[in-house]
């Protein structure tokens, strides 16, 4: 099962390659993570998308993680109410014909076209992974040249629902 | 006229360097001892030791794994954190292999290693390596000075970490530009770790859920682990177990947490333990472990391990609680804190008194058994001779193997921290340098250490120090010529195809050790031996032995891999 981690770190030399190091011994697999700085000084965020087997493994993943020294905070932020982006840039061989058949295919998911060249133009994309994945699949059939994305990031939504009024809905399921 | 000269350097107004705070900082944590080996980019610290002489004991090896296996031993008797120095690149990756042995056995140790100046880190300078990557996996926590002025304010959180929460080892990466460095001033060295808050009281209604499922308990074990004996709470867990009259059993580092000869004792459990103590562990519902991790040399085959338990798991690691048996009753503590807690939150005993009837038959009609042909001398019997001459009082290290498995059947331990062994790592070599820091933390006390002949062979360089300190160390070779347990499962499990586990070309170890001015004994024979014994635990200096053992012989009872604890073989019959 796909679970969004959002973790806490302190911003010190090596801290990046704890965690990813820690998640290789372990054998956990990351989809995707995306590391920047917070509204603390000297904290940063990573927000992991990690595949997992289980419940159980799933806990130890999040229990590694507490152990570091230098991790303050981790959750599994999958299935509350939250916010998440992922920024794509896709640069698609377009010629003078398709280019505008392109920009109105894109413009729904309220992308935009950020470079052209003779031959290509590049589309820039932010939304939650599924919107992205659903871009690109429409993208393909054009060749796609170059594909580029951030990561997940999120986190939660300044009001979280009463676990009553949760609907039985996860973003990555 | 030289006289006054040398007069007029007076070190206390010389300016102080980056190793002189270094080793100001040391003292400061209560350090009077350490293990190291100089080099190059520790030039600047050595130098300082040099001035320190008198306040600091530095215990020089001959290879930079002989130093951090004798601050593992010297850790684990003393309850402090061992302290290692090494020099950059391979006096760094020469430590890998005792940092990583501490880790598994949650040794608290802090290592300072040098590394080049910090304008060439990077560059692939002469002796770089990269310490802080390698070592990254294996340490609780690592650290790389940036800046003189942090220096003592790093050392005091890594002896902080290192012997808190769950101990382990803690490296401080030094560039040699700092320790050589002139320092003014120092930042605070008041430290806050937001990301590090060890939880040591249990949760009471956690408690509360153990001792309710105590009271009900129709078979219940007590299973007790490393942790007992990191929380020095052997008192509070021999109290607890009377309380109750609870069966015990202990993992192999978990030896000595209670003593082995009680009524209520069942022996060590796992791939060698007794028939008793693993059958109670699979027949039992209730199960109370308190600080071991459910190593798979303990378990086998987890579908055959408990089956019908409660699980209680009391550990201060909560990532151990959970990762490898379904527990039931998780409680995060200090062992020494929940057993108070134990003690006075369990009212009512179990009413287990078949279960205890079982379980001393088992004991009884299913002993530790061997072979023991008179013309020759059975390990086993080796080890028993030994607890016998030392009143199984002695401080006993060894390596990993057969020799190690037999010491831990035979050598029945009455009190805690006795016992130095290579548990999770399973290291060769690791016995006769743990002997060495065991002997340094406890100078009056007997430490042996009970090597095979091929893991001696991995660090007897060190027998240097044995001279050097005059250290009474006695170091009994098990020889039979054979890396034993690699045999041994080349017979078991590879049909007698011995590929490169016979060790028939050896020194002459009487030799060796008289070279290094160590008195030397070679013996062959029981009757020689129950001669010798008394004389080499009485003799006022060092004493190596050279023990030639049945090469035939091997550990039993087992649990072969993959099968459970219910599927012994070699069990007495």
């Amino acid at each position: 099962m796909k679970r969004i981690i959002a973790a806490t770190v302190q911003n010190r030399s090596g801290v990046l390659n704890r965690v990813t190091g820690l998640l290789q011994k372990r054998q956990f697999n990351i989809e995707s993570i995306s590391v920047g700085r917070t509204e603390t000084e000297g904290v940063s965020r990573m927000t992991f998308v990690v595949e997992v087997a289980d419940n159980q493994k799933l806990e130890q993943l999040m229990k590694q993680l507490n152990k570091q020294v230098d991790v303050l905070k981790v959750s599994d932020i999958t299935d509350k109410a939250i916010v998440a982006r992922e920024l794509a840039l896709i640069k698609v061989m377009s010629n003078g014909q398709v280019r505008n058949e392109i920009q109105g295919m894109i413009e729904p998911f309220r992308a935009s076209v950020i470079d052209i060249s003779k031959d290509s133009l590049t589309v820039q994309v932010t939304g939650k992974t599924d919107k992205i994945e659903a871009l690109i699949d429409l993208l393909r059939p054009y060749g796609i040249k170059e594909l580029a994305r951030t990561g997940l990031t999120a986190f939660l939504r300044g009001h979280q629902p009463q676990v009553t009024e949760l609907a039985p809905y996860s973003l990555l399921k | 006229m030289k006289v006054e000269a040398e007069n007029k350097v007076d070190t206390s107004t010389q300016p102080k360097t980056g190793a002189d705070l270094f080793v100001e900082s040391l003292i400061k944590e209560g350090v009077d001892t350490l293990f190291g080996y100089p080099g190059g980019a520790v030039l600047p610290i050595y130098d300082a030791l040099y001035k320190a002489q008198k306040s600091l004991n530095h215990v020089l090896s001959r290879h930079e794994q002989g130093s951090i296996h004798a601050a593992e031993g010297y850790a684990r008797v003393s309850g402090k954190p061992g302290v290692v120095i090494a020099t950059s690149g391979p006096g760094a990756t020469n430590l890998v292999t005792g940092i990583a042995d501490a880790m598994m056995d949650s040794l608290p140790l802090v290592i300072f290693t040098g590394q080049v100046a910090r304008n060439v880190i990077g560059t692939d300078a002469f002796q770089e390596a990269d310490v802080i990557g390698i070592t990254t996996p294996i340490t609780k926590h690592n650290y790389q000075v940036q800046s003189l002025s942090d220096l003592p304010k790093i050392i005091k959180e890594a002896f902080h970490i290192a012997s808190t929460g769950r101990k382990g080892p803690v490296l401080v990466d030094i560039p040699k530009d700092i320790s050589a460095s002139l320092f003014e001033e120092v930042n605070d060295t008041d430290f806050h770790l937001p990301g590090y808050q060890p939880t040591t009281k249990p949760n009471p209604l956690q408690i509360k859920k153990l001792a309710d499922a105590l009271a009900k308990a129709k078979k219940p074990v007590l299973l007790a682990g490393a942790g007992v004996l990191h929380g020095g709470a052997s008192t509070e867990l021999k109290t607890f177990i009377e309380k109750h009259s609870l069966p015990i059993t202990t993992t192999l580092l978990g030896l000595g947490s209670y003593p082995g000869e009680a009524e209520l004792s069942l022996g060590m459990a796992g791939m060698h333990g007794t028939y008793a103590a693993n059958t109670a562990l699979y027949e039992c519902d209730l199960l109370i472990n308190i600080g071991a991790r459910f190593d798979d040399r303990l378990t086998g085959n987890l579908a055959h391990f408990a089956p019908w338990a409660t699980v209680a798991h009391i550990d201060i690691d909560p990532a151990e609680i959970g990762k490898n048996i379904e527990t039931h009753i998780p409680i995060v503590a200090d062992s020494k804190e929940a057993l108070k807690a134990l003690l006075s939150n369990t009212e009512e005993s179990p009413d287990h008194q078949e279960w205890l009837t079982e379980l001393k038959r088992f004991k009884q009609d299913y002993p530790l058994w061997y072979n023991n042909p008179k013309n020759e001398i059975s390990p086993q019997w080796l080890i028993e001779a030994i607890h016998k001459v030392t009143k199984g009082d002695a401080i006993v290290t060894t390596d990993v193997g057969q020799h190690q498995m037999w010491a831990a059947q035979y050598y029945t331990f009455t009190k805690p921290d006795r016992w130095v062994t290579s548990g999770g790592l399973g290291t060769m070599g690791f016995g006769f340098p743990a002997a060495i820091g065991a002997q340094i933390a406890a100078p009056d006390e007997t430490v042996v250490a009970i090597v095979g002949d091929g893991g001696f062979q991995m660090t007897l360089q060190e027998l240097s120090i044995l001279q050097e300190k005059g250290l009474p160390v006695k170091v009994i070779i098990v020889n039979n010529q054979a890396l034993g347990m690699v045999r041994q499962w080349q017979e078991s499990f590879y049909e007698k195809r011995y590929s490169e586990s016979l060790l028939t070309t050896q020194p002459d170890f009487v030799k060796l050790a008289e070279s290094y001015e160590i008195r030397g004994m070679k013996i062959d024979n029981q009757e020689d031996l129950i001669h010798a014994l008394p004389e080499v635990f009485s003799y006022d200096g060092p004493v190596l032995l050279d023990c030639r053992v049945r090469k035939e012989e091997n550990v039993y009872p087992m649990i072969a891999p993959g099968k459970g604890l219910n599927q012994m073989i070699g069990v007495k019959p």
